[in-house]
């Protein structure tokens, strides 16, 4: 009877030690996540006070409060800025004790605080951000690429319209870093699988008017025009392009970044026809609608664009990665997240490369016709689905120094 | 036929997009060169006014129902009354001061009234769609015209012109000049001037807000859309010469064309090319292509 | 410009120096011991951009010269210097002063073209070059673009001391901040500093007198444009990032912001309009565009009612010259 209240006492002792020791190792006692990305600006519909959301949504579906973890969500606006992005991070780290960061759409962002991340030891989940450099040569043991990246549309767009018929293009291109990377990444693709890319024209960032640069596409008679823009320049181009007539006349737009709320502003009369590749859409599955349905109550009808639903995925898995490594330092979070493969109601299942890549398959869609849409948001047709292995760059052409050739 | 390698019906359909574009920078460039000629003030917030047309025009359709015809009358007349009680309680305390203090005062309005307007609207830019009456266009053979841009030069010919005409050719006008030289020796006559500069302030701001009610349907309507035009239209009224409303149109349609041809040879530099020339043109001609030095 | 009392009481006063060795034993202590509470990243960006706004008070206090386009040197200088320590491996020293020399020549140069106008038309000419070189900023390969000059190694002060730790970065920003506080102090308390004040006051009396004034009007635009370029170059060191937030025209803007709001035309006028605009910056950044209207009303109620800034106000009520 002793022996085992005796035994009973020790393991508790040992129970309270051990959990006094694991809660030690959480600095603070409170993991702080940051979520940062542009509240007001050109990325705001498609992150924004959504990924915020989201983040707390995951919090909740994690259950910290049950198994005793306390998390926080604070907020940060980079305005599309690198030194203002910059200066959140590092001010995040050093005074305000956050210990990871999620989403910053805009690439030039996203690779500062990759840097700073690094420099502190901390984890940064990116969700918004395409260049796939971040898994490349600017690759981290402190960073994990999560919803999309350049490859991975370059990839899903070029390769799957070339083998559907579209083997000429155009590219009217933003002339700063990132529409040419994504120029250059999707004549690579479409060259390998058997198209002709008959002209290219770059127009200065951001621009206004394409008219010009439309009509030459239109003389160039190519069957493709791949718009290698983004955000306004993007929703501007496909505008202009209706009102000349372009899609009438039998050419077809190939956008290469554009996302729902893309869709949402510029309305389906006029995307309708537009093909590009996303890697989620909130009506793909029921646990996706689920969600879907849930974020459009909390957020006053919007519906969830991928970089939201992936800062949901990215959170929760966070999460679980605190658990189970029971500490907060970065460096060890995101090695014990690409150890544990990812499960989450919208991705499904999936793995993190050891570059810092996580795989998941990439879906080809195109945009309904008005007549086609049952009601606000459903707006996209599947056209194809991109397996997980194909979706993203092999490991081995990245250039990444974390992998071992 | 090719000239330069490109065929000439490319480089026709070019210059006649620069046409279009240029209507808007006269446009632009006639309400600042109003303001500046006439009342010596550099208005900073005329890319915002732009803004507010179009943002107004917007609020009006989806509102008031008002669509794109009445706004084109109602959008001015709104925002030009803004103009003029900016004109009565801020910039008329600053006529005795240094002009650069007008300068500074607008620069500080456009911020203000952009920094609003993108946190009610965020930056992503509305849909307004074109009316009824203008949509499709006409098959040139060498390229597809959309009505609406046609509708454009014409409507800013006309109003451009006629601005010239009642300035240059009216009794109003001629009391407006002579305002600007002598103001006290024209108030003497009994003219009220103060008046008369309070409506050009807001005549001039009514012009900008023209021009964006007429960029809304296919420019998107963001409050971004100021900002970095209002730079461009700068240097238009400077090459044209600060003072001279002639000066103002033809530079605006002028630099449309130049713009044209830049983006069919170099278009990376399409945003540039305006800048070298008002360098240039600054240090032969300081006052302008058609200003006279004041 | 800027707003000055002719009386020979106040011409008096205005030689009066006492009280300006004071202010400036008090500045130097407050930014020395500042970094034990405030955060010292912070604390470094203020300095850096209080010297960027003394270099352009050069210009438009003392000079009367408006610059729209101050913002081509801060911004140049960034990106060489940055350039330099990361892909020259330049010690911090070399690679702040090549960033200077670099501001100095692109000074000289935009400077002959503009010095030629004046008033309304100097700040156009200057915005024209300021667009010219941002657009060049924009294609030129070595900048960047979009991404800026990232991850710039902070490096060995002649190759001795390791910038990395904040409190050695933080010496050498104060040093430099004095330095170029000194520097435009003693430039305009000169005997140049007083032919400037004599051009600004009337020119033609000046030309009549012998003055080349173009050549003085250009040397202190070059030295505005060197200083400028001093505080960008340290800056891309401080904040190992160089991007086009630097060479766009809104930061022309906010530095005349500043020494508007600090005081034209006053010694410690930039120094303390900086600190209040990178404060509320800072304060405000959870606000995102808020930001951009409460610098406009700020402009706004500076121009109408308090043009004679914080310092400009505060030296009048204590009737000395700050």
């Amino acid at each position: 009877m002793k022996m085992k209240l005796l035994s009973r006492l020790v393991a508790a002792g040992f129970g309270l030690v051990t959990a006094a020791a694991a809660q030690a190792q959480i600095s603070d006692g409170v993991i702080k996540i940051g979520i940062l990305n542009d509240q007001s600006g050109l990325y705001a519909d498609i992150a924004g006070p959504g990924s915020t959301l989201a983040a707390k949504m995951a919090v909740e579906d994690f259950g910290a409060a049950k198994k005793g973890m306390k998390v926080e969500v604070i907020a940060g606006d980079h305005q599309n800025k690198p030194d203002i992005g910059s200066n959140i991070a590092r001010t995040w780290y050093d005074v305000d004790k956050v210990d990871a960061i999620f989403d910053v759409p805009t690439s030039s962002v996203a690779l500062a605080v990759s840097q700073i991340t690094r420099e502190k030891g901390k984890a940064f989940l990116v969700s918004g951000a395409a260049t796939s450099d971040l898994t490349g040569k600017a690759c981290s043991p402190n960073t994990i690429h999560w919803t999309y990246d350049t490859w991975m549309l370059a990839n899903g767009t070029g390769s799957a319209i070339v083998k559907t018929g579209g083997d000429s293009w155009f590219f009217i291109t933003a002339d700063y870093a990132f529409g040419h990377a994504l120029e250059r990444d999707t004549e690579a693709v479409v060259l390998k699988s058997g198209g002709k890319v008959l002209g290219k024209v770059r127009h200065p960032f951001p621009g206004t008017d394409f008219s010009s640069f439309l009509l030459q596409a239109q003389a160039s008679k190519a069957k493709i025009i791949g718009l290698a823009n983004a955000g306004g320049d993007t929703i501007n181009s496909i505008k202009q392009a209706a009102e000349f007539g372009i899609v009438k006349g039998g050419q077809n737009l190939a956008g290469l970044l554009v996302f729902i709320t893309d869709i949402h502003g510029i309305g389906l009369q006029t995307a309708q026809g537009l093909i590009f590749t996303e890697s989620w859409y909130w009506d793909l599955n029921d646990a996706s609608r689920a969600f879907a349905k849930r974020f459009a109550a909390a957020s006053g009808g919007k519906y969830p664009s991928m970089v939201v639903a992936g800062v949901y995925s990215s959170v929760l898995h966070y999460l679980k990665a605190v658990e189970a490594a029971k500490t907060d330092d970065g460096t060890k979070v995101i090695a014990q997240m690409k150890a544990m493969p990812t499960d989450d109601p919208l991705f499904g299942k999936g793995t993190i490369r050891a570059d810092g890549r996580k795989i998941h398959p990439a879906y080809l869609v195109e945009v309904k016709k008005p007549s086609e849409s049952k009601g606000p948001y459903d707006y996209y047709k599947i056209r194809a689905t991109i397996p997980a292995e194909q979706a993203f760059r092999p490991m081995d052409q990245g250039d990444c120094p974390l992998v071992k050739k | 036929m090719d000239i330069f390698g490109i065929p000439s019906q490319a480089l026709f359909g070019q210059l006649l997009i620069g046409l279009i574009n240029g209507s808007f920078y006269a446009l632009l460039s006639l309400g600042l060169a109003v303001i500046f000629g006439l009342l010596n003030i550099i208005n900073f917030t005329h890319g915002a006014q732009y803004m507010m047309g179009a943002f107004v025009a917007y609020l009006l359709l989806n509102k008031l129902g008002l669509g794109y015809w009445p706004a084109l009358v109602v959008v001015p007349l709104v925002v030009g009354a803004s103009g003029v009680l900016i004109e009565r309680l801020m910039l008329a305390r600053l006529y005795k001061l240094d002009h650069l203090y007008g300068l500074l005062l607008t620069f500080g309005l456009a911020l203000i009234i952009q920094g609003l307007f993108r946190n009610e609207y965020g930056s992503s830019g509305l849909p307004y769609n074109m009316p009824e009456q203008l949509r499709g266009g006409q098959n040139l053979g060498f390229m597809f015209l959309p009505n609406y841009r046609v509708w454009v030069i014409v409507a800013s010919v006309v109003v451009c012109f006629g601005t010239w005409f009642i300035i240059e050719k009216t009794k109003l006008g001629a009391y407006l000049r002579a305002a600007t030289e002598n103001p006290a020796l024209v108030q003497a006559f009994g003219i009220n001037v103060p008046r008369m500069i309070t409506l050009t302030y807001g005549f001039g701001v009514g012009l900008a807000a023209l021009a964006g009610v007429m960029a809304a349907p296919i420019y998107q309507v963001s409050p971004q859309m100021g900002a970095d035009l209002i730079i461009v239209v700068f240097a238009v009224v400077v090459i044209g010469g600060m003072g001279s409303i002639l000066g103002a149109i033809l530079t605006g349609f002028g630099l449309g064309l130049i713009e044209g041809l830049t983006k069919v040879f170099y278009p990376e530099a399409s945003n540039t090319v305006i800048f070298i020339i008002m360098a240039i043109v600054l240090l032969i001609r300081p006052a302008g292509l058609f200003g006279t030095q004041k | 410009m800027a707003a000055t009392d002719t009386t020979p009481s106040a011409t008096l006063a205005r030689e009066a120096t006492g009280h300006q060795r004071i202010a400036f034993i008090v500045m130097a202590a407050v930014f020395a011991l500042a970094p034990l509470v405030v955060y010292p990243v912070f604390m470094m960006k203020v300095m850096c951009f209080a010297l960027f706004a003394c270099a352009f008070n050069l210009l438009i206090g003392y000079v009367g010269l408006l610059s729209f386009g101050h913002a081509m040197f801060f911004g140049m200088a960034s990106y060489v210097a940055a350039h330099a320590s990361k892909a020259w491996g330049l010690t911090p020293e070399l690679a702040i002063a090549l960033g200077t020399a670099c501001s100095a020549l692109l000074g000289f140069v935009a400077g002959s073209l503009a010095i030629r106008r004046q008033g309304i038309y100097f700040a156009m000419i200057t915005l024209a070059l300021a667009q010219m070189v941002y657009f060049f900023c924009l294609q030129v390969p070595f900048t960047g673009g979009e991404d800026g000059i990232q991850a710039v190694p902070r490096g060995r002060l002649f190759g001795l001391v390791d910038l990395s730790s904040v409190a050695a970065m933080y010496a050498l920003v104060l040093v430099i901040f004095l330095g170029g506080f000194a520097l435009v102090y003693r430039i305009v308390h000169s005997p140049f500093g007083q032919i400037l004040k004599a051009i600004r006051e009337n020119e033609s009396r000046a030309i009549s007198l012998g003055y080349d004034v173009d050549r003085y009007k250009l040397l202190a635009f070059v030295l505005s444009a060197a200083l400028a370029g001093l505080a960008g170059a340290t800056k891309a060191l401080v904040f190992q990032l160089a991007s086009l937030t630097d060479v766009h025209w809104s930061m022309s803007g906010e530095v005349v912001l500043m020494t508007l709001l600090g005081g034209l035309g006053t010694v410690f006028g930039p120094v303390v309009g900086a600190a209040i605009i990178i404060s509320m910056e800072n304060y405000l950044s959870q606000l995102g565009a808020w930001v951009t209207v409460v610098q406009g009303v700020i402009f706004v109620i500076c121009v109408l009612a308090f043009r004679r800034g914080v310092i400009g106000e505060l030296g009048s009520w204590l009737k000395k010259p700050l």
